[in-house]
């Protein structure tokens, strides 16, 4: 059992340590599309992390809409707005130390936060799964933000589009 | 054995690295990336809680509801990103400045 457990250990330091390190090379790059592919390990290193949680569905939808929807919109934004023949690909470094300051600052309070806080913890249920258990709570309890989801999905959809679309920011730039 | 504690120290690390990109990356789109780490950041404290302090599912249903806002998120900004790079040529935060008075 605790050969188990420690193996279990060691799994999970391996996959936080792919998930904070692919992280870690989104930030500090140079070359921006390294960066979106980097962020692809991060995604993945976070699904890995909801499977320890036993939140299978919610990895899986990780996955599909992360790695790989939310990427590849990230990858046609670089490519449709960098000159990909030229070396603009490349991002300029960064005036790093108020940044590092405020981000250290942040990391000391939110670990000051956590080592003091007395959570109410529960031992854990293992189940199977949990995916059966979603899909009824949505249908169920969670049914009026389900329908507004869907609404907000078109809303986007076509609000993206009319942003987007040619000829809709020439004319407000020739206008100045 | 891993506990609570771990998770939400992970999560803190890519909250944080995620703030340093939105902080330092002129890119509108690097910036974007980082907004994304802390969304990520966000979702693994809902399941980690939900699993260790809490009871049924409902801390999975908002990390769902998360990631869907976040994708929705995405593909409006990059629609503006497009029209800044329509208007301006460039996306780099420091230098669009048109409402400045």
């Amino acid at each position: 059992m605790s050969l188990e457990s420690g193996a279990h250990t060691v799994i999970w330091y391996c996959f936080a340590f792919l998930t904070a390190g692919s992280a870690a090379y989104v930030v500090l790059t140079r070359n921006i599309v390294r960066a979106a592919f980097a962020l692809v390990a991060t995604f993945i290193g976070v699904a890995t992390q909801y499977l320890f949680l036993q939140a299978d569905f919610l990895a899986a939808a990780q996955v599909l809409i992360y790695a790989g929807g939310i990427t590849v919109l990230l990858l046609f934004g670089v490519m449709l707005t960098h000159r990909v023949q030229g070396m603009e690909m490349r991002l300029e470094p960064v005036k790093a130390v108020p940044g590092v300051l405020v981000a250290l600052g942040f990391l000391v309070a939110i670990g000051a936060a956590i080592s003091r806080a007395d959570w109410h913890l529960v031992t854990p249920v293992d189940s199977s799964g949990t995916t059966a258990l979603v899909g009824e709570a949505i249908m169920t309890h969670h049914l009026l933000p389900f329908e507004e989801i869907s609404v907000l999905l078109l809303v986007v959809l076509v609000g993206a589009l009319f942003i987007a679309r040619p000829g809709h920011s020439q004319s407000a730039g020739e206008d100045e | 054995m891993i506990g609570l504690t771990h998770y939400l120290v992970l999560a803190a690390i890519l909250f944080v690295l995620g703030l340093f990109a939105v902080l330092t990356r002129r890119n509108a789109v690097t910036v974007l990336m980082g907004i994304e780490l802390m969304l990520n950041a966000g979702n693994l404290n809902l399941v980690a809680f939900n699993h260790y302090a809490g009871s049924g599912v409902d801390g999975q249903i908002f990390a769902l509801f998360v990631i869907v806002l976040a994708a929705a998120e995405a593909a409006v900004a990059l629609a503006i990103l497009l029209s800044i790079y329509r208007t301006f040529k460039h996306i780099a935060v420091d230098d669009i400045h048109l409402l400045r008075g």
